[in-house]
């Protein structure tokens, strides 16, 4: 299908952005790398009165790796980022969960805030700034703001972001010194979307699980110490306690057993 | 700060295969709509428009992307390549179209651009590729009558990093 007619704005600057959302709200939307809100826009599934393209904003297609993280404007495209030698050494778990978001040529436009923004609950971005204890840093013509990940990531494709707010960076934490991570998907086909995805960071035996997929947002916590006796229950228990849904990709059994399955696995291997 | 109003055509302008193009799109226009109606380049083509089946890929800036997941007026003075660019002519093939007709790479011939863009955009790295590197990047078309086997082959022979026997 096409799009619905829209008015289609160039910004220039995030003060362009913010002045157009200000102005039209919720009527507007901002397209980025566009490959979540095209897809939307072709099937009518959103029909915004405004477009707001930021592609011609300098300076927001920066990867800025600093000694506590990683930092990224706008308009950083995920393949930009993968390819980013020092963020990827700094942050392997970004490296590998990269290679599971959509395939090359959709990488190639699509950018890291806006996956945050469109908040998939089965995405990897959402998951690991969550797992990471990341946040965002949004702008509005009232002023910027950070949100953490937890607070910003509250539903199914809903954020903390006000109508008139937008993405202008997202900042990925780096884990403790010794740290240990790992990820693993499970998914229809590479590159589908993710009927689970689990990220992990391990200090020592005490693990921190990230899990997407499951419930409406993606779910970060804290097991504690952990032993290879232990961790089927405490697996077990986060499995019902997430409960999952059912859909046409997978049941919700099939989603918690996968936690139990695939976590344990994931888990055993990022602390051995 | 430019606003294009909807409805109403504005100019684009952008390099298509080396030559300056100029054509005329609405703001919701798609890339892969202007290059066919617009400029009259129909051989990328247009299937899912969700961005999930690759037929619609092209070239831009180097990098194989959708077209079906860009506005027209996004592509404003890029270097966007198409499946039009990647031959001399009907007699006179690139390699990698050539690679497709020697291994039998294609049946309908339908998902055939979009393969040819995706590789060529593999191409233009200057490396060579491992069948699995192949298999991630082919990933992102999807093919109905080949089972893919063909095209790997095809793609292998050009951009392989293995001798072959």
């Amino acid at each position: 299908m096409k799009p619905a007619p829209f008015d289609l704005c160039l910004a220039e600057s995030v003060a362009d952005v913010t002045a157009a959302l200000a102005e039209h709200g919720e009527a507007a939307r901002i397209l980025a790398g566009g490959q979540s809100l095209m897809a939307m826009l072709n099937m009518r599934l959103t029909e915004p009165q405004l477009v707001i393209d930021i592609s011609g904003i300098p300076d927001l297609d920066r990867i800025e790796v600093g000694k506590d993280g990683i930092t990224v404007g706008a308009l950083v495209r995920q393949a930009e980022l993968a390819a980013h030698e020092e963020a990827m050494a700094a942050l392997p778990i970004i490296a590998e969960a990269l290679t599971h978001v959509g395939h090359m040529q959709t990488r190639n436009r699509g950018t890291v805030c806006g996956s945050l923004a469109h908040a998939d609950p089965s995405a990897e971005l959402p998951l690991l700034l969550l797992l990471l204890g990341g946040h965002v840093t949004l702008a509005s013509a009232r002023g910027t703001r950070q949100v953490a990940a937890s607070d910003f990531l509250v539903g199914m494709l809903s954020t903390a972001r006000a109508p008139d707010e937008m993405v202008t960076h997202a900042h990925f934490p780096l884990p403790p010194k010794g740290a240990r991570s790992g990820f693993r998907e499970i998914s229809r086909r590479h590159g589908d979307f993710a009927i689970v995805a689990l990220g992990c960071i391990a200090q020592g035996n005490s693990v921190r699980l990230g899990i997407g997929g499951v419930a409406d947002a993606p779910v970060a916590v804290d097991l504690g110490d952990v032993t290879p006796e232990t961790l089927p229950e405490a697996l077990n228990a986060l499995a019902w306690r997430l409960g999952g849904y059912d859909d046409i990709h997978a049941t919700a059994r099939y989603r918690r057993e996968l936690i139990r399955r695939i976590g344990r696995d994931l888990i055993l291997e990022t602390i051995a | 700060m430019k606003i294009l109003k909807d409805g109403v055509k504005a100019p684009v302008t952008f390099s298509l295969n080396g030559e300056d193009i100029e054509g005329y799109a609405e703001p919701r226009t798609l890339l892969s709509d202007f290059l066919r109606h617009e400029l009259g380049a129909s051989g990328t083509h247009v299937a899912c428009e969700h961005g999930v089946c690759g037929a619609c890929t092209v070239s831009v800036d180097g990098k194989a992307v959708r077209s079906c997941l860009m506005l027209a007026a996004q592509a404003e003075g890029k270097d966007v390549q198409t499946i039009e660019g990647l031959s001399k002519g009907d007699e006179d093939f690139g390699d990698l179209q050539e690679a497709f007709h020697q291994r039998f790479a294609l049946q309908c011939g339908f998902c055939t651009p979009g393969m040819l863009m995706t590789l060529a955009s593999l191409k233009g790295t200057g490396r060579s590729y491992s069948e699995a590197e192949i298999r991630d990047a082919l990933s992102g078309n999807i093919c109905r009558c080949t089972g893919y086997r063909e095209i790997v082959d095809a793609a292998l022979d050009v951009l392989g990093d293995q001798v072959k026997a």
